[in-house]
């Protein structure tokens, strides 16, 4: 018999699952840390000791300490309170709202679907920050009127998606089947219709913790969200911006905390897109 | 007798280190059309993809050789099989329409697609098209040419893509389910089309498909397909009136046939 | 006899906002007797699906009546169309795409069960049956649809379209995703059903293969550009077709 060729071949394994685990770790402790965010502080982050102000990093104060002589490590971790909680708090607020006139319109057709989108579309055609702005200025400062103003312009942009998705979703022949099979309309919206939009749905609140809560950080920047002396990144970063060219480390270190949360909910939110189809995970 | 044109030699075939093809040898001479049928998941669309280039990241050809003339395919890298498609391996694929970009003329794709490969006056192509067109019984080729791709039909948007395979005269054309979109009366046009094609070419065409009865009307020889192992391999009069393996028969039986009389 | 489902100058015309309105189905009268099999033939805008549509009370019709064992359905809609569905059930053409990909076959065999008031376990026990009577095992109710393969879904959907005991069962190209060698075991399985259930189910098959309704149906109706242009037995049609599309047809068969 002739010599025949053999080729060795690379295998590439689905890593879906390791990657799951590796940011939903992550994201949990994110999440655990600004649940306990007191108790992990070395210093109490108000306490200032104007002796040892606009410090640079040292073991001592790991991210030096601010203008005050506030240890930046202790702030940056309480800071973690205000932006990520208020930030989830958002994107569910908005997921729910966005989802439910979604699916409703959707569903429902006809005119009311006109409406409701025509409404959504004026929520799209403003600049979201301005809204935003006048939203706060209206209701005034403080974290929890920057949460009602942002969600307030980003619902429809989740009302969007869930109406795209039911629309797809009504047309399919397992949906014809669930009607032939006499369920009721809540039924079907709740057993077929949600279950199987709520993965993109749910893959854009995750890749919106990231913008949200650097919203959140830009509404708070320009003086509108959390107010000092409070400990929130967007403001801590906005209160010592003059410092820049002098003590870099104390702007900086809320940003970095911005960065690696923005980065690890958008990775999560990516990774979730990957498992959340059941037909991924393979499994024959 | 002359050599063959494409020569399949102990080729197996995996995708992710799960091997979909196993071991299968066969050729085709220079003319002939080879029919591969098989259902799915057998690995028939796997085999002609491998020749194509086509198996992307996750496939290899783990072991053999696909010799076409006196290249082996198998060990191309992407860049050079590139070259050869069009020129010298032709391909048709069930849904032809959808390679056409929608916003431009059919003609100008056509034109694009050919001078990628050697340089062409418009006027040269334009009477080469035309050709081409009448000789497997297109009346109106300038039409055709002018056209949007949305303004043919289905079927028409398929023979046009067996009148693209044929422009560049290739050595070889593979066919995977070029029919199985179509209605009945259009396959019908279809399947003649190709045959036409060869008639007047000499074009060697490797038909992948699950309908029997298009292999019937076209094949000179028929390979069998089932889970990746070749089950048959033969004369298309033989497998299909007297086929000797008991997967064979059982496929033939299935499929069901008119009663005109 | 009384027809089971009777079809009186059906008529459907999408609307081309703007340009001309299309007429998918074109006044199409005819009649489907009890314990019946009858095929709708056609080609791709033949208007066969929009016609299927239509009976299952899935798309309005523009024109026309529809009439279920002796009770006029055109217009019936939410509890009453709930009702209409327990006579009336549906086989689709993708196997797979019919059961919801996040549920277990046996909840969506079960789906219509449990809408008529079974009890989970009496549900779950006559899911089993119905498994067994469409040559699956037990075991096949807890699979999702992508773990099973084309033709033990779509013995599924059929378990699933008899779960309630419909009289009317429409079968809308469900054989034609399927390879040859599955298509043959799920007619034979239509075939066992149609001899176990006589006359108390009729079946409606939509096909485009010609020579499979020939084996399968009882009569046949060939549409071409929503008309309905030659109705008869298959053996008459095919033999002597009086419609030149219809004639065309035939000789296009390989």
């Amino acid at each position: 018999m002739p010599e025949v060729t053999v080729r060795k071949q690379k295998i590439r394994k689905n890593s879906v699952r390791t990657r799951l685990i590796i940011f939903g770790v992550l994201a949990l402790l994110l999440l655990l840390a600004s649940i306990f965010a007191e108790y992990l502080t070395p210093y109490d982050p108000y306490i200032q000791d104007l002796n040892n102000a606009k410090a640079a990093p040292t073991p001592a104060h790991l991210f030096g300490t601010d203008r005050y002589g506030r240890d930046m490590l202790s702030r940056v971790i309480v800071g973690s309170r205000a932006s990520i909680y208020s930030t989830l708090l958002l994107v569910a607020i908005i997921t729910a709202i966005g989802t439910c006139v979604g699916v409703f319109c959707g569903w429902h057709g006809k005119f009311i679907d006109v409406v409701l989108m025509r409404i959504s579309d004026m929520f799209l055609a403003f600049p979201g920050l301005v809204f935003a702005l006048a939203v706060a200025g209206v209701l005034g400062g403080g974290l929890q009127n920057a949460i009602i103003a942002l969600a307030a312009i980003s619902w429809p942009k989740y009302a969007r998606i869930a109406r795209s998705q039911t629309l797809a979703q009504k047309e399919t022949p397992y949906l014809k089947a669930a009607k032939l099979s006499g369920s009721s309309t809540v039924k079907i919206i709740f057993k077929h219709i949600l279950p199987n939009i709520i993965g993109p749905i749910l893959v854009t609140s995750m890749l919106d913790i990231g913008t949200m809560m650097m919203e959140l950080a830009g509404l708070s920047f320009l003086g509108l969200g959390a107010k000092p002396p409070t400990a929130e990144w967007g403001s801590m970063m906005s209160d010592t911006r003059s410092l820049l060219t002098t003590a870099p480390w104390v702007t900086l270190s809320p940003g970095f905390a911005i960065f690696i949360s923005v980065m690890v909910f958008n990775l999560l939110g990516d990774t979730i897109r990957d498992y959340a189809d059941p037909r991924s995970r393979g499994g024959r | 007798m002359s050599d063959p044109i494409l020569r399949y030699e102990h080729v197996d075939i995996s995708y992710n280190g799960m091997q979909a093809v196993s071991d299968i040898s066969f050729s085709v001479n220079q003319g002939e059309i080879l029919g591969i049928v098989g259902e799915s998941g057998s690995g028939k669309s796997t085999l002609i993809k491998a020749a194509m280039g086509l198996l992307g990241d996750a496939g290899l050809v783990t072991r053999g050789d696909i010799y076409y003339k006196d290249i082996n395919l198998a060990d191309l890298s992407q860049a050079e099989i590139r070259k050869l498609n069009g020129q010298e391996l032709g391909m048709i694929f069930q849904n032809s329409g959808s390679a056409f970009c929608p916003i431009r003329t059919v003609g100008a794709q056509l034109y694009e697609s050919m001078t990628e490969h050697k340089s062409i006056t418009k006027e040269e192509f334009r009477k080469r098209a035309i050709n081409v067109f009448s000789k497997i019984g297109f009346e109106d080729g300038d039409r055709i040419l002018e056209s949007y791709p949305f303004e043919l039909s289905g079927g028409m948007q398929q023979r046009v893509g067996i009148a693209v395979a044929l422009l560049s005269n290739p050595g070889i054309i593979f066919a995977d389910e070029p029919t199985s979109a179509l209605d009945v009366s259009v396959q019908k046009q279809v399947v003649d089309e190709m045959l036409m094609a060869r008639n007047n070419f000499g074009t060697t065409i490797v038909l992948v498909t699950h309908n029997i009865g298009v292999i019937g009307a076209m094949a000179d020889k028929v390979l069998v397909m089932k889970d990746g192992k070749m089950v048959e391999y033969g004369d298309t009069s033989q497998v299909i009136t007297d086929p000797k393996e008991e997967y064979t028969r059982k496929l033939m039986d299935a499929v069901p046939r008119l009663r005109r009389a | 006899m009384d027809p089971i489902l009777k079809v009186d100058n059906l008529t459907k015309v999408f609307s081309g906002n703007g340009k001309d309105d299309f007429v998918a189905v074109d006044h199409a009268s005819f009649e489907l007797m009890r314990g019946e099999c009858l095929g709708i033939i056609g080609e791709s805008g033949s208007g066969k699906t929009t016609i299927v549509n239509m009976i299952s009370r899935l798309l309005d019709p523009t024109e026309g009546t529809i009439i279920l064992d002796n009770e006029d359905i055109t217009k019936a809609s939410g509890r009453e169309l709930r009702k209409v569905y327990k006579k009336m059930q549906m086989v689709f053409q993708t196997p797979q795409e019919s059961f919801d990909p996040r549920c277990r076959l046996g909840d969506g065999i079960g789906e219509s069960l449990r809408n008529n008031d079974f009890s989970k376990r009496d549900a779950r026990k006559r899911v089993i049956e119905l498994l067994s009577e469409c040559g699956l095992s037990e075991e096949f109710a807890d699979r999702y649809p992508h773990q099973v393969s084309g033709g033990q879904c779509q013995r599924a959907a059929i378990a699933r379209a008899l779960a309630i005991k419909p009289s009317l069962l429409i079968c809308d190209e469900a054989t034609s995703a399927l390879d040859v060698t599955i298509q043959k075991e799920i007619l034979e399985l239509l075939n066992k059903l149609r001899m176990e259930h006589g006359e108390e189910l009729s079946i409606l098959f939509i096909c485009h293969d010609i020579a499979l309704v020939q084996q399968f149906c009882d009569r046949v109706l060939v549409f071409y550009k929503g008309r309905l242009v030659e109705q008869g037995t298959p053996d008459e049609i095919i033999r002597n077709p009086k419609d030149a599309y219809t004639r065309r047809l035939i000789d296009s068969v390989l």
